[in-house]
């Protein structure tokens, strides 16, 4: 039998396991219910967004993004100077930021210009021995054509490195910003190289960002915890899990059921129960993406400005927004969506006007019935949720000026393949947008892509237009660049290359009571500054 | 018995030998290429897409990818995925003991259910429980998972609060490392009860979904089978000698309407391991199914063409093993011609 003193000594020790049980447990922990499993956590090894959202609290880059906006502000380069030139930038790092202790890991030494230069000399040099690590493809840092610009990269003393370009760039800031040129520790690369094991460095991550990796299970799980000794806007809450749960009815259940916070992908047409669910916030905003209808201005008829604005009559795009976007799209009048500074408001769309366009047709000299290939889109994309739908649509309004469209696709490699070549007559094409810079976007109708294999659907080139787009490229002056983007904007809408469908609209839903949730014009999920009610 | 053992043996090498072709040769006649899917939807650089098939040595014949393959697994080497860069046997290990946990349990939902079913249905034959369970039966067999599988997410999780509605455990509560890879292994040698609770709870959803096709498919061979068994002259005589009737279909008739399903129960296994796509998908379950359709999505061939051949492989094992059970079970089949 136990005495009375044994019984309550039991009983405070019972007490105080249950109150430290307690003190666990209130440790705050943020459930991401993201949409599937990285290929590694190196983002330069990668092209999607699932691979940059796994490893974006992990790392950071010299320079970031504003979190929830598309504006640029110091990461880890504390400050920056551009030459005169604009062919050198010479970056001031920060100091006393401290590498992730893992538990494969304690780093010796502060984060410097050697990691810098690893970072991006695994990448841009082929004799660098991390160069075919993992697969070794940088498709990033190629598609933002930074072998091209990047001339050379120097260490001057441990924090300054200087940048040489081979010509002026100013988007390349903005490059800097994206997930390719996320900062990796040289001396956590040298270990595990030593060891023999280099591919952990893309597998067992290490980095200076808010929040450190703990483990990953393929298909299941990913955990990470705050760094406390974070520079930057500090994660808030203890643990962060990614909950991997690919089908997205299965994320709305989690969500609902409180398994997880924050849920990524909706499926639209769980949009408005979701938005009537009184436990949940569902917030929006138009994607960083432009789909659009591309006229080939090397074909006749489309070589005349005149039919190419007919065309751009004869669509009812607001009926396409409507039957095929759900309401997740707005309208589109430019080519970068509204969240994007320079964005021109002042530009006035062509009006849905059949009879105007097929007065227009008749004054350019073109005789009805008119025979047309219509491509559409053979997949579904952030831009475009089905091609098929909108080529039908565009179909029925061309039917009404006596144009008789073709409804034609291909296997989207292909698709894309004889685009480029310039194949076409008319095609629907689309654009998500990197780093916010208005140039990335502008590009796609610069006379560089206009030659057959570019990336210029509308094989338009425009010296007005393309002689903008170099300015604006090598200008420093955010003014004159705003000025030269508006002008080009007016331009296109003028000589309508294209008829601009639509920008999507992107939705996030997440529990109520998450609180300093940003979201973020590239559709990144971010988790610092991000707390539980 | 051990000559018999050889010659099957020898029987499933041509079986292996024709996987590693088709599946080596099925993925490459799927269009798309995995250089295109991995360099993501910019214009290609026709320069840079030849690079990389050289260094993914895509841009070899063939025949000599097809030796290359082959050695490599003759040598235990099942490839490196394109898409993670980590060995294809690395990767099929950490998921397939998922994949097997859930069949397990799909596969025991199926018989403990099923052959009560069937035994019921086959005794009441012709009755209203006979139909009644038949009809479900029927129902079970034609039911599209993933909808099943949704309702009872929404009845069952949503509605009622009872289950989980996917995942293994839950991750704000536990987190448990993986040793073996068996989740319920996993929290006892962790020492976490809690833990291994919240796993069996994940469980029963869908175990519940992959095991509605073979419960359906078990119960209708027991109940076909034990109408034969029970229409046979021993039976009758066994009945005539005054036997209880529990006696006469539990021990009796029971022994030998079993044997189809023993076969049945096999087959469904092989099923169940690779067939839990869809279930997988809907549960958030870190199985093989998933990672084979995502690396059809990816064009990732070595782990296509591993996981393919690991999964068959083990099926014709599991065949092979059922073989010589029934050959130690009945030596009529051992010795046949």
């Amino acid at each position: 039998m136990m005495s009375s003193s044994k019984f309550a000594g039991s009983a405070l020790a019972a007490l105080v396991a249950v109150l430290m049980a307690g003190t666990a447990a209130s440790s705050k922990t943020l459930v991401y219910c993201s949409e599937g499993s990285p290929e590694n956590f190196t983002p330069a090894l990668n092209t999607t967004g699932t691979s940059f959202d796994a490893a974006r609290p992990i790392y950071d880059e010299l320079i970031s993004f504003k979190r929830g906006t598309v504006d640029i502000e110091p990461g880890l380069a504390e400050s920056w100077t551009i030459t005169p030139d604009g062919k050198e930038i010479v970056f001031k790092l920060r100091k006393g930021v401290k590498f992730h202790t893992t538990a494969t890991f304690k780093p010796t030494r502060d984060f410097n210009a050697d990691d810098v230069l690893f970072s991006f000399e695994r990448q841009g040099k082929a004799d660098h021995p991390f160069s075919k690590v993992s697969g070794g493809v940088y498709t990033y840092y190629g598609d933002m054509d930074m072998p091209k610009l990047l001339k050379s990269i120097e260490k001057m003393d441990d924090y300054t490195v200087k940048m040489t370009l081979n010509e002026p760039n100013t988007p390349i800031l903005a490059n800097l910003a994206m997930d390719f040129a996320a900062i990796h520790s040289a001396e956590y690369a040298a270990q595990v190289m030593k060891a023999g094991k280099p591919e952990q460095l893309d597998q067992v991550p290490v980095g200076t960002g808010p929040f450190s990796f703990v483990s990953y299970q393929k298909d299941a799980v990913i955990r990470f915890k705050a760094n406390k000794e974070y520079w930057g806007e500090k994660a808030l809450v203890d643990d962060l899990v990614y909950a991997i749960t690919p089908d997205p009815t299965a994320r709305f259940a989690k969500l609902r059921a409180g398994e997880c916070h924050v849920m990524g992908y909706p499926r639209p047409a769980d949009l408005p129960e979701m938005q009537k669910d009184p436990l949940l916030n569902v917030i929006n905003q138009p994607g960083l993406n432009i789909a659009y209808w591309a006229f080939n201005t090397q074909k006749p008829p489309f070589d005349k400005k005149e039919v190419r604005q007919a065309f751009n009559m004869a669509i009812d795009k607001a009926a396409i927004v409507k039957d095929v976007y759900l309401g997740a799209g707005q309208p589109a009048k430019n080519l970068i969506p509204k969240t994007i500074w320079s964005y021109n408001d002042a530009v006035t769309d062509y009006p849905y006007d059949p009879t105007k366009a097929k007065e227009l047709l008749a004054k350019a000299g073109v005789t009805t019935p008119l025979e047309i290939d219509l491509w559409y889109m053979p997949v579904q994309r952030p831009y475009n949720p089905n091609g098929k739908r909108i080529g039908e649509i565009m179909q029925a309004d061309l039917e009404k000026i006596g144009v008789k469209a073709k409804l034609v696709t291909y296997e989207w490699g292909e698709y894309r393949k004889r685009l480029q070549q310039g194949e076409h007559l008319t095609a629907q094409f689309g654009w998500t947008g990197d780093n916010g810079d208005p140039d990335n976007f502008f590009f796609l109708l610069g006379c560089a892509g206009a030659r057959p294999g570019g990336g210029n659907a509308s094989k338009w080139c425009n010296k007005e237009y393309d002689d903008r787009l170099l300015k604006a490229r090598s200008s420093t002056s955010l003014e004159e660049r705003t000025k030269l983007y508006k002008e080009m904007q007016l331009i296109m809408k003028e000589e309508a290359p294209n008829f601009t469908i639509a920008h999507s609209t992107v939705y996030e839903p997440m529990r109520k009571e998450v609180s300093g949730y940003k979201q973020s014009p590239f559709n990144r999920h971010q988790f610092n500054g991000v707390d539980l009610k | 018995m051990f000559k018999f053992l050889l010659k099957r043996l020898a029987l499933t090498l041509p079986t292996f030998l024709a996987l590693m072709l088709l599946t080596f040769l099925a993925i490459r006649l799927v269009p798309g290429d995995p250089v295109e899917v991995r360099m993501g939807e910019r214009g290609i650089d026709p320069v840079r897409a030849e690079e990389m098939r050289h260094l993914l040595g895509l841009d070899q014949p063939i025949w000599k990818q097809f030796v290359d393959y082959v050695w490599g697994i003759l040598h235990g080497d099942f490839g490196t995925s394109l898409v993670t860069s980590e060995k294809v046997l690395t990767e099929f290990a950490a998921l397939f003991p998922a994949t097997i946990e859930l069949s397990f349990f799909a596969i025991l939902f199926a018989m403990v259910l099923g052959i009560p079913a069937g035994i019921l249905a086959a005794v009441k034959r012709g009755t209203v429980y006979d139909h009644a369970l038949m009809g479900a039966a029927l129902t079970g067999y034609s039911m599209p998972i993933f909808w099943w599988g949704l309702l009872l997410i929404m009845f069952m999780s949503e509605y009622l609060g009872l289950t989980p509605i996917s995942g293994r455990t839950d991750l704000i509560r536990f987190s448990v490392e993986p040793i073996t890879g068996f989740m319920l292994v996993d929290t006892l040698i962790a020492g976490d009860k809690g833990a291994f609770w919240d796993a069996l709870r994940h469980l029963i959803l869908p175990a519940i979904v992959l095991g509605t096709i073979p419960l359906a498919v078990i119960a209708r061979i027991t109940r076909s089978s034990m109408l034969e068994v029970l229409s046979e002259d021993y039976v009758r005589t066994a009945r005539a000698k005054g036997l209880s009737p529990f006696r006469v279909v539990g021990l009796h008739a029971l022994r030998n309407a079993l044997i189809p399903v023993v076969t049945v129960i096999g087959l469904q296994v092989g099923t169940a391991l690779a067939g839990a796509v869809l279930t997988e998908t809907i549960f958030s379950w870190p199985g093989v199914g998933k990672w084979l359709i995502e690396s059809i999505a990816r064009r990732d061939y070595p782990a296509l063409q591993g996981g393919i051949l690991l999964i068959s492989s083990i099926v014709v094992l599991m065949n092979l093993l059922i073989d010589v059970m029934y050959g130690a079970i009945n030596p009529r089949i051992r010795h046949g011609r």
